[in-house]
């Protein structure tokens, strides 16, 4: 994942590179591009070595692995049918049987093939929400470290603003004044989730950009947007892994807290939703847990999965690092 | 409502003068004694975090404003609710509403009125805003501060305990519990613990009442006896997600605390583990939890909405819940403003506290 996500930074690495082929050595000195990719591979093998000592991450990897290959072999597992209301295979709320695994809902679908469809719309929405929380963040965090002054003064007073919002109000009112969509619900997730990103990732890009190398980099003539991508970006991106982990488990339940409260899209199936569902048809009242249950552990085992696989990850890159922060 | 917000306004402009005034005293004739400096310091430090607590209040009432603005749909249609009415009639409530105004007169009316208190009128249930408010908030209060204090207490007992013996397998089984019910949606669990122990599952009885605050047939020691009872659920299911956080700081900053030669010191004078750990350890540990506690203080209201959705406590939640489904516009804004407000409120106490407690942090 790190070495994907640093490629963009190769090819122009050799302007950097050019004075190492000084000393004339008998061997041909490696390529400066060949140099730094060995050194990224070593950097990901000790990241893995280091990784694969925390059990727990290591569970929440492998769970995460069998969850996202149910969700991405989901149409061939259940198929797409299972979700129509009108040619529903069993009777309205059957119990769980060996036809119906998890039973049945109020219109006779199965619950287990619901929940496997659900998985899809939960992470789709988790990782895009995420995604967009931590891209905002991070582009706000680094430019408000890189760029001091007036700018950064007021990019952070909105910062902070963000930041002492309740965040479930505000993405309940965004879901609310928006149109239904699962678009909107990833909106309304990134644009309340970001401020925690951007405060985390600006103090590491000042931290950076004290250091002599982007002296040094400013006086070779790199302008901002260089300094900014190819020395601060490849240097927060770290952190920026590990609070995605940890957002992405924040979006998962925000999502599912949306749909609940029917703030999502009404066509599409989701964890979240199908516990409306639930609630909706009395599923509470006349004791029918298993209608409840799965739904609401699924979110749970998977929020659980991302924390521990961020907490990992987390404390590998900085085993000084408080575990909340 | 009134009691809560003008106040806060009231005192971040009464912050602020109280320093202006008080600032230039001490740094006069005794400026050189260190003692008058950081005083003059720390209240210089204070006015900035009021001052900045008053400017954060106010772009949250802004942002309540227009936020609310753009749900669409005309909430005089969504009034009368498909009735036959004359377009006099609209045109009348339009004006009772002060709907008729152009926008930015609606905002200067709102932001007017809301430094005297005024929220307007609720669409609902023609009754100000903030009668509705002061009416829910008891219940809230009573909840979340119930459940604060269970959770708040629970957490930095069990972290202490768990850092202490870190990485031991109650350590373990501590941390693995409370970050498995920190992933758990709380609505979720109080939905489960409704079916279990309300409405009963095979041989478990229904042990406590599926919703509500009380039953309404009861009287004095009765009736406390009866509210109690109702509350025993929301509180469990609010205390089991939010304990984790709490747990978590508390464990992380104990373990910083581990290695200090004070520890040793005191192991040393022959004093016994469990008094190193109560009068020592703990209580430098304490100081980053505080700040969290505050800002707990701050969301537990606004995070208290599903629990109080799911239960159908008579909270500010509920009330939320209730407004945006309509959208009862003076209701929501109202709301939003008290929920942001707390948290904005309890920031800044807990920064200008965090100084007066940590006499280390750099002002």
């Amino acid at each position: 994942m790190t070495t994907s996500m640093e490629k963009p930074s190769e090819p122009r690495e050799p302007e950097l590179g050019k004075p190492s082929g000084g000393p004339g050595k008998a061997a041909p000195a490696p390529s400066p591009r060949a140099l730094t990719r060995a050194r990224r591979r070593q950097a990901v093998v000790r990241f893995w070595q280091q990784y694969r000592t925390h059990r727990a991450g290591l569970v929440g990897l492998a769970v995460l692995a069998v969850i996202a290959l149910l969700a991405l072999t989901a149409p061939l597992l259940v198929g797409a049918g299972s979700q129509s209301v009108t040619d529903a295979p069993g009777g309205p709320m059957e119990a769980p049987s060996g036809e119906f695994p998890l039973g049945t809902d109020q219109f006779g679908r199965s619950l287990l093939a619901l929940m496997l469809w659900g998985t899809r719309v939960s992470l789709t929405v988790g990782l895009l929400a995420a995604f967009l929380s931590v891209a905002i963040g991070t582009l706000v965090g680094i430019t408000a470290g890189h760029f001091k002054g007036w700018y950064a003064t007021v990019v952070m007073r909105v910062t902070d603003w963000f930041l002492v919002m309740p965040t479930l109000v505000l993405a309940i009112a965004l879901a609310t004044v928006l149109s239904r969509s699962v678009w909107t619900t990833i909106l309304a997730i990134g644009v309340t989730t970001w401020p925690t990103t951007a405060r985390l990732v600006r103090a590491q890009t000042l931290s950076v950009e004290s250091r002599p190398y982007i002296e040094r980099s400013r006086a070779l003539g790199g302008g901002h947007g260089h300094i900014m991508s190819r020395h601060v970006l490849p240097n927060v991106m770290p952190l920026v892994l590990a609070q995605t982990t940890l957002v992405i488990s924040t979006a998962i339940l925000t999502e599912a807290t949306l749909a609940f409260l029917g703030l999502s899209d009404p066509t599409i199936v989701s964890w979240g939703g199908l516990l409306q569902d639930a609630r909706e048809a009395g599923a509470v009242s006349s004791g029918n847990w298993w209608y409840l249950a799965p739904p609401g552990l699924a979110i749970a085992v998977v929020a659980l999965a991302f924390t521990l696989c961020g907490r990992a990850i987390e404390s590998v890159l900085n085993p000084k690092l408080g575990v909340s922060r | 409502m009134s009691s809560e917000s003008t106040p806060a306004l009231v005192k971040g402009a009464a912050g602020v003068e109280s320093a202006a005034s008080g600032g230039p005293a001490p740094a006069g004739p005794s400026a050189r004694s260190p003692r008058s400096r950081s005083a003059a310091g720390y209240a210089r430090y204070a006015a900035g975090k009021l001052a900045g607590a008053a400017v954060s209040l106010f772009a949250v009432l802004v942002t309540s404003f227009f936020l609310f603005r753009l749900i669409p749909g005309d909430p005089v249609k969504q009034m009368t609710g498909g009735r036959q009415v004359s377009t006099e009639q609209i045109a009348a409530m339009r004006r009772e509403f002060g709907l008729d105004l152009p926008l930015w007169q609606q905002f200067t009316q709102y932001c007017g009125k809301a430094l005297t208190g005024d929220f307007g009128t609720s669409y609902q249930f023609r009754a100000p805003v903030v009668d509705k408010i002061a009416e829910a908030l008891p219940a809230t209060l009573l909840l979340t501060g119930t459940a604060f204090v269970i959770y708040t207490l629970l957490g930095i007992w069990l972290g202490a305990r768990s850092a202490w013996r870190n990485g031991s397998a109650g350590d373990r089984a501590n941390t693995a519990l409370a970050l498995t019910l920190y992933s758990v949606p709380s609505f979720w669990l109080g939905l489960l613990l409704i079916i279990t122990l309300s409405v009963g599952v095979g041989p478990i009885p229904g042990l406590f009442p599926t919703g509500g605050m009380e039953s309404g047939d009861t009287a004095g020691f009765d009736r406390v006896l009866d509210i109690a009872h109702h509350m025993v659920l929301p509180v469990v299911t609010l205390v089991a997600v939010e304990y984790a956080r709490t747990l978590l700081v508390m464990r992380s900053s104990l373990l910083d605390e581990m290695g200090g030669d004070y520890l040793t010191t005191a192991r040393a004078k022959g004093l016994r583990d469990d008094l190193v750990r109560r009068k020592h350890a703990v209580p430098n540990a304490m100081l980053p939890t505080v700040t969290l506690l505050f800002v707990n203080l701050g969301t537990t209201v606004a995070g208290a909405i599903l629990v109080e959705t799911v239960f159908s406590w008579p909270g500010l939640g509920g009330l939320f819940y209730q407004a945006l489904s309509v959208p009862d516009l003076p209701l929501v804004q109202a709301l939003f403003f008290v929920f942001a407000s707390a948290v904005i409120l309890m920031n800044t106490l807990a920064d200008v506290i965090y100084p007066l407690l940590d006499p280390r942090v750099g002002r």
